[in-house]
């Protein structure tokens, strides 16, 4: 029997975070509008006489994830118009790039990246009904939002490779400070193509089937499964097109095929100035790439002697990992290297999860300090207090080892009442329990 | 003596000294408008509380004059319709960068006058609110697309005008009309707030009765707009300063009189003539010949420019007209021109799938061949000269039923324009049977208006076609 195998590539849009939009000076976000069409201006409703006026910023930003993504940063690009009609995109075509994107030849793991561009993302459509009657309403905030496009080669071959990508993609997005990723609120929206072929054919199909607009990881990857499974089940199936993913059903839905392929009639954009980068300005922005969490993890894992999973962990945001790292400062400068190690503050850190908004490094370091103190309270001094409440107490020691759970409660605090309070309360209750079981034998 | 045939600076200097009111002024343009206006078909509005505006602006450089501007520039408080039914009743909620420099400098929009519709044409025959006719002779057009201004200062509606011209839209009107228009360097003026036509060629200009008040609006209006990424933050350079220099010692090329189509015509003999006075102020002056240049391999004939100019202004028509789909403001695209659609439909062939590379791209690097042959002619020449149109005014009626007729109306000042070079035109010769006139176009290399505007103030001051120059 034949078997088949999918064939996978991504195309993914990110809004970039910058505080303006991408052609104008409206405030970028639409997400937390208060109400609809309040970001707005000339240039981004399409008005008359509006005209484009790039972001650098986002350019800049553009040009920053090419180089995280390891891409090559064309040192001209240009801006060009892709022309259709919908009513959410108010000119009548989208200021997009072409033939010249800002970043090519990437690479992400094993996955190449064909190319990453700047574009500028569309109003948002509302159907709703307003006094009884059905009408499709228009919310402009989101018009001329940076967007970035990153496309990759369709080097997948199952859903894991897919959302393991995207996870490290959005990642790092993240620790480029560029972009929440959030695919929630609709920062980051994937774009799955698929198309099957024979186990052992290495040739590309002739061609894919396009899902429009994600919004979770989850769904991308039953979309996937669910698409390739249509192909494999039905050679009929298996010819250019885009569908969209229905979650309820948890099917694809055709939107429209090949021959409704809409020609963009894409040219050069007249009204932004084609871009010419320097150079030294390229590289430039490539040393003002932050360290990357590949690398971070790697130095974590060797600087600190740290196992894989907790390297995993502290780097998981670059926000913690600056975080666990300022820890460590502290604790140097203030000269308690010996006394809290970076095992414990990298174990503190995983299991406490302190609120990094609100407890600095310094007080975190505090706490930990504190309860080091105490816990390192002679242990003969603990188990002492232990001993005495268990001859003391000896009717709890029974309920308890008959089943009931309250009296180690009881005995745990009749401990630490002896000791004052002192002391770490998990360490106390544990070598209560460690001490009852050997009770009495 | 009638105060609105006053020049712009004429107008400025007796205000500034008290001679007469601004109330006075405004009542003789009124008065003009009111006697004119019905037949000529100038403006499409007329501002009723200008002077009220203007009696602010007094003490400011402009001192509160009326200046027609063509309707293709938003303007708050006044419709903007760019001459299409589309935008009939359209009320701008922008101002363009133009007309708010216009106004920050003490000017008033008195009106907006009337244009081909979307500015797509020569004749200003195309306006879906009628025709203009040309005040020098009102059997004939005004050309076009900027007619209207250029018929305003011709019938001393207005003090100066605004006008904007793709290829020739100014520079045809303002020679036919027997009045002077400026475009500017590609970049010089922002398009901000201007109803787009093909965005990589549009130009706002000044139009004006003398060359002096052309140089005086062109200060007003210049300079880089955070609004337009295409404006260049050149030097702003006073326009007024220098113009007096003459042209002496200047190397002064003529085009295109031996074009087949030129030989022999009146505007063959105007130039050479021109030439001649060239010649008398100092500079040297040669023919630039087309069988020379076709020797070099370069394309400095025009014939080629017609195609070339043709796609890329309808490619970007046909895109820049798509936001008009009525859905967010005007009306629908039912109310769009036979023009407009032509336009637009020949545009988005130009740029469709598998024939864009034929059409498009290939108009494109005709167009750096262009842009080349003017670099080289600028290595020999400081200006070059020549005629915006192939002769006189046309009668009215001879745009109708030639959708090509702007194109070839134009053809002598599109391959410039595609280069984004500046030029002037000049009245240069009237026909004394028809009252019609001929403009000389002085081109110059990019931002060297100043070099341009000196010539045409010699060439000006030193002939007798400026109707309002007293000899």
């Amino acid at each position: 029997m034949n078997t088949y195998e999918p064939i996978i590539g991504l195309e993914i849009h990110v809004e970039l975070a910058t505080v303006s939009k991408m052609f104008c000076g409206c405030k970028n976000d639409p997400f937390f509008a208060s109400h609809p069409n309040i970001y707005t201006c000339p240039v981004c409703l399409g008005m008359p006489g509006g005209l484009p006026v790039p972001n650098k910023k986002a350019v800049e930003w553009t040009i920053l994830l090419g180089h995280a993504l390891g891409c090559k940063i064309s040192p001209e690009s240009k801006f060009d118009r892709k022309n259709y009609f919908y009513p959410d995109l108010p000119k009548g075509y989208q200021i997009t790039q072409y033939d010249q994107p800002l970043a090519i030849d990437g690479k992400l793991g094993n996955i190449q990246i064909r190319r990453v561009h700047l574009e500028e993302d569309t109003g948002k459509l509302i159907h709703a009904t307003v006094e009884g009657k059905r009408v499709s309403l228009v919310d402009f905030n989101r018009s001329g939002v940076p967007l970035v496009e990153i496309v990759t080669e369709p080097d997948f071959r199952t859903v894991e490779e897919v959302d393991q990508f995207l996870k490290k993609l959005q990642q790092i997005i993240r620790y480029l400070g560029i972009s929440n990723a959030d695919l929630e609120k609709g920062s980051m929206r994937l774009e799955p193509s698929i198309s099957v072929r024979l186990s052992e054919s290495t040739k590309l199909p002739e061609y894919r089937v396009e899902i429009k607009n994600i919004n979770s990881f989850k769904f991308v990857k039953e979309a996937i499964e669910a698409e390739s499974m249509r192909q494999m089940h039905d050679p009929k199936e298996r010819y250019q097109a885009t569908r969209r993913y229905d979650e309820k059903t948890r099917t694809t839905v055709l939107m429209r095929a090949k021959e409704e392929a809409q020609d963009y009639r894409y040219f050069p954009e007249p009204d932004i100035p084609p871009m010419r980068f320097e150079k030294t300005y390229i590289e430039e922005l490539r040393d003002r790439l932050p360290e990357l969490p590949d690398a971070k993890y790697a130095r974590f894992m060797k600087m600190y002697s740290l196992g894989d999973q907790d390297s995993g962990l502290l780097t998981e945001t670059r926000k913690l990992a600056d975080y666990f790292e300022e820890c460590i400062k502290i604790t140097k400068k203030i000269g308690l290297v010996d006394k809290i190690s970076v095992k414990r503050i990298a174990n503190w850190l995983i299991n406490k999860r302190p609120d990094m908004e609100t407890v600095l490094p310094a007080k975190f370091i505090e706490e930990i300090r504190n309860v080091v103190t105490v816990v390192e309270l002679p242990s003969e001094e603990i188990t002492g207090a232990i001993a005495i409440v268990l001859e003391t107490k000896k009717q709890a020691v029974e309920d308890y080892k008959n089943g009931k759970e309250q009296a180690l409660m009881f005995l745990l605090g009749q401990v630490i009442k002896k000791l004052k309070g002192k002391g770490d309360k998990q360490i106390i209750a544990e070598k209560l329990k460690e001490k009852i079981a050997s009770y009495g034998r | 003596m009638k105060l609105n045939t006053l020049t712009l600076t004429q107008a400025i200097e007796k205000l500034k000294k008290k001679e007469f009111s601004l109330s006075e002024l405004y009542s003789d343009i009124q008065l003009a408008i009111e006697k004119q206006n019905k037949e000529l078909n100038i403006y499409l509005k007329v501002d009723e509380d200008a002077v009220k505006k203007a009696h602010k602006k007094e003490n400011e450089m402009l001192a509160g004059v009326p200046i027609a501007v063509k309707d293709n520039f938003l303007t708050v408080g006044l419709p903007t319709t760019a001459a299409s039914k589309v935008l009939e009743g359209f009320m701008p909620p922008y101002e363009s960068t133009v007309t708010k420099k216009l106004q920050d400098a003490g000017g008033v929009v008195i009106g907006k006058t009337n244009m081909d519709a979307w500015a797509h044409g020569s004749s200003t025959e195309t306006s879906d609110f009628g025709p203009t006719k040309n005040p020098r002779n009102t059997e004939y057009l005004p050309g076009g697309s900027s007619g209207g201004s250029a018929a305003a200062v011709a019938a001393d509606m207005c003090i100066a005008a605004i006008g904007s011209e793709t290829a020739g839209s100014i520079r045809q009107p303002v020679a036919w009309c027997g009045v002077v228009g400026l475009k500017p360097t590609y970049g010089r003026v922002s398009r901000a707030g201007v109803v787009a036509m093909g965005s990589s060629l549009d130009c706002p200009g000044p139009i004006g009765k003398t060359v002096e008040d052309c140089a005086m609006l062109l200060n007003v209006i210049a300079g880089k707009d955070p609004y337009d990424a295409t404006t260049l933050p050149q030097p702003i350079l006073d326009f007024t300063k220098n113009f007096k220099k003459g042209v002496k010692g200047m190397r002064v090329g003529m085009c295109y009189i031996d074009h087949p189509q030129l030989v022999g015509t009146p505007v063959d003999h105007a130039v050479k003539e021109a030439g001649n006075v060239f010649e008398r102020l100092g500079a040297s002056v040669e023919l630039v010949k087309l069988s020379d240049q076709i020797k070099l391999n370069t394309i400095l004939t025009p014939d080629y420019a017609i195609s070339l100019y043709t796609i890329v202004q309808r490619a970007e028509v046909s895109s820049n007209l798509a936001r008009y789909d009525g859905i967010r403001y005007g009306n629908d695209r039912s109310n769009f021109g036979e023009e407009a659609k032509r336009r637009v439909m020949l545009g988005t062939f130009a740029l469709s799938k598998g024939y864009a590379n034929k059409y498009y791209l290939r108009a494109q690097q005709v167009r750096s061949l262009y842009i080349q042959n003017f670099k080289q002619l600028f290595e020999r020449y400081d200006l070059l000269i020549s005629s915006p149109s192939p002769g006189y005014a046309l009668p009215l009626g001879a745009s109708t039923n030639d959708p090509m007729f702007g194109e070839l109306q134009d053809f002598l000042v599109e391959p410039s324009s595609l280069a984004g070079l500046p030029g002037i035109s000049v009245p240069c010769f009237r026909d004394p049977s028809t009252n019609l006139y001929l403009g000389l176009n002085i081109m110059a290399n990019y931002w060297q208006e100043e070099k341009m505007l000196a010539a045409a103030y010699a060439f000006e001051q030193s002939t007798q076609w400026n109707s309002w120059i007293k000899k």
